[in-house]
């Protein structure tokens, strides 16, 4: 699960991680409240009004600016709250921005210059174990820093049994070339993230830029935060900073009745039993001709109930133009889908788009008799290969 | 000789009385597996489908000899499990659970290194040895004896490769479904290297999927060491970047973990891969015949 900036900055906060301080607002009244808060509190002259969406790039896309009064502050908050902000990580649609961080401003001149680092923490998954990622080429693209100078990309990998070790801190804080203030800064601010990335059950921290200030300190300016579904069970009150309006409408509808769907943007649907499987269908129908509109794994259970949800839930996109259910009876009969497929049908009504059903496994001629049988506009298969050549035919 | 496995195995439970685990462990026995009971805490000393339960997985390897394991336990509770089953001394280890943490897999597969345990899974299907031990959850009727293994991440893909290798006059002798998670115990590479090494085997079929780079490894090493012909496939080639599709691993991270990115090393590698899933079958009779 993903979430906001200004919530990762209060679960790293929350672990003793230096962030740059802020707070959220959203209207820009509140963000003039916000900042004279922020200077009451921290003595900052200037701030930065950054919009709050779930993707990345937003300096480039027009959503992080700096305000040197608090008339810029209303101003900025003004143009950014309700803006429709595109970046590379949004798609061209854009993502609606509803809130804004009002955040300090770190980069006041002072003894020494400013740097900005890299730091990610995630999994290594070829070794089952916690890396920290660093570099000193903070505030760009990481992954433009591993295309041109992957040198200057390193490593940190920690011993699960053990945890991250006082010796790795100071080796991560000695390679950013630190010293003195802000090297012990530092071993403080990356023992107390990775302290963090294994209490939340994160499945990614990336803070990027890490700063150090003109008075040494050693700050998290962003905070990318996120946190692995599987264990929210046991963090209700990180659980509960999912936003809903940041998630496709169709996806949290499909998550109610227990499907997985993922919205794709081609012509034809699918529905599938099994997440290779579905990933494989969706294969199958672009070799065939066609686009995937969907991801759609109806799990182990699929009977009447989930494939009438889940052929609602294509059907409400108008690009799609045909429908391949794809069902492969283990424990699940295929005769029982197929009358959950009719059913589904006549309870739906009228349903202008072709849909072809393939049925393999137990059952599977039972199955494919009741399709055939039901005088509905179903296209019947049994082999992978027939369900193949019916969509080649009526996507041509 | 098979592959992890056999009629022999003594298999047990962990999560024996709930039910899934009762559901599938009746499927099982009556597939033929040798299942000698099973493991729910506190309900030691009583009978389940006829069968002893115990307490701890420890106590089911001293009084009925229990070698392999197969764990239905709940997913706050499964890396626990594994750990258990691996402390008592259990060589093969068989996690079917979904969505356990990440952080618990983390600590369980770092207890278990240098154990004499293999794991398998989570979030798998299982492993079937054809017409002698199902130890999963798969439809056993699919998996006719043959000499063809399958290697999978994924549950249904597994059933239909099985289902082609069968239609296309060739059987199964073992399938491993190695799961879909970050964290798996029995890797791609591995699950490759028992087939080569497994006398009742003359061929793989080895499936994969976006996200990691397991496949490119087992590709390299069937380079280097392969004896077999391997006929793969990756599923995800129409996945979107940096959107999970259903497994917890099913994810494309960067340019290496795509799906033409795996299958352009295991062509390199000299694997027979084929586009669509549909092909499975015929191209492993033609990879025979050569």
């Amino acid at each position: 699960m993903n979430i906001h900036e200004y919530q990762g900055k209060e679960i790293l906060k929350s672990f003793g991680v230096a962030i740059q301080e802020g707070i959220v607002a959203e209207t820009p009244e509140k963000a003039i409240d916000a900042a004279q808060k922020l200077k009451d509190e921290t003595g900052t002259g200037w701030w930065v009004v950054k919009a709050q969406i779930h993707a990345g790039g937003r300096g480039k896309g027009g959503g992080v600016k700096l305000a040197k009064t608090l008339t810029e502050v209303k101003e900025r908050a003004s143009d950014i709250i309700g803006m429709n902000l595109i970046t590379h990580q949004t798609g061209p649609e854009g993502k609606l921005v509803s809130k804004v961080l009002i955040a300090q401003d770190v980069y006041y001149p002072g003894e020494s210059e400013t740097s900005e680092y890299y730091m990610s923490v995630l999994l290594n998954r070829e070794t089952g174990k916690n890396i920290i990622m660093y570099s000193t080429e903070g505030g760009m693209d990481i992954e433009d820093v591993a295309e041109k100078t992957p040198h200057l990309i390193h490593k940190e990998e920690v011993d699960p049994g053990v945890g991250l070790q006082g010796f790795q801190a100071r080796k991560i804080a000695f390679n950013l070339g630190l010293s003195g203030k802000a090297f012990k800064e530092m071993t403080k601010f990356v023992s107390a993230l990775y302290k963090a990335y294994v209490s939340t059950d994160s499945s990614m921290f990336e803070i990027n830029p890490v700063l150090k200030t003109s008075d040494n300190k050693i700050l998290a300016v962003d905070a990318k935060v996120n946190l692995d579904d599987n264990a929210l069970f046991r963090h209700s009150n990180y659980a509960a900073m999912r936003d809903l309006s940041e998630e496709d409408p169709a996806e949290t509808e499909a998550a109610k009745s227990n499907l997985n769907f993922v919205k794709l943007d081609g012509n034809v649907g699918c529905m599938v039993n099994g997440a290779g499987l579905a990933m494989a269908t969706m294969d199958i129908i672009k070799l065939s001709g066609g686009e995937p509109a969907n991801f759609l794994d109806v799990g182990g259970g699929a009977n009447a109930a989930t494939v009438e949800a889940g052929l609602k839930i294509i059907l409400n996109d108008q690009n799609v133009k045909a429908i391949l259910i794809n069902i492969f009876g283990g424990i699940v009969r295929c005769d029982r889908v197929a009358n959950g497929v009719v059913e589904a049908y006549k309870n739906i009504g009228e349903i202008k788009i072709p849909i072809i059903v393939r049925l393999q496994g137990t059952n599977a001629e039972g199955g494919k008799k009741i399709i055939d049988e039901s005088g509905l506009k179903v296209f019947s298969a049994i082999t992978l290969k027939e369900a193949s050549d019916l969509v080649q035919q009526i996507v041509n | 000789m098979s592959v992890l496995v056999n009629k022999d195995s003594k298999v047990i439970i962990q999560g024996f009385t709930g039910s899934e685990g009762t559901f599938h462990a009746s499927q099982m026995i009556e597939y033929g597996t040798h299942v000698v009971g099973g493991v729910t805490p506190g309900k030691g000393g009583t009978e389940h489908l006829n069968l002893p339960v115990f307490n701890t997985v420890s106590e089911a390897v001293e009084k009925v000899k229990a070698d392999v394991s197969v764990i239905f336990v709940p997913p706050a509770f499964a890396a626990d499990a594994i750990m258990e089953a691996a402390d008592a001394g259990i060589g093969v280890v068989i996690a079917i659970t979904e969505g356990i943490p990440t952080n618990d897999m983390v600590h369980a597969k770092n207890y278990i290194d240098g154990k004499d345990t293999i794991l398998v899974g989570p979030n798998c299907p299982g492993v079937i040895t054809a017409e002698e031990s199902k130890v999963g959850i798969m439809p056993g009727f699919i998996f006719k004896k043959g000499r063809v293994g399958v290697v999978s991440k994924s549950g249904t893909l597994t059933y239909e490769a099985a289902d082609q290798i069968v239609k296309a006059g060739l059987g199964i002798s073992t399938a491993i479904g190695i799961g879909g998670d970050p964290i798996i115990g029995t890797t791609t590479k591995e699950a490759v290297e028992l087939f080569m090494n497994d006398d009742e085997t003359d061929a793989v079929i080895m499936i994969g999927e976006i996200g990691g780079t397991m496949e490119a490894e087992a590709a390299r090493w069937v380079k280097e060491n392969g004896t077999k012909p391997v006929v793969g496939f990756i599923a995800g080639q129409t996945a979107p970047k940096g959107r999970r599709m259903g497994h917890a691993g099913a994810i494309v991270g960067g340019k290496d973990d795509t799906a033409a990115a795996k299958m352009a090393i295991m062509r390199e590698c000299g694997i027979h891969v084929v586009e669509s899933p549909a092909d499975l079958g015929a191209t492993m009779l033609k990879a025979l015949e050569k």
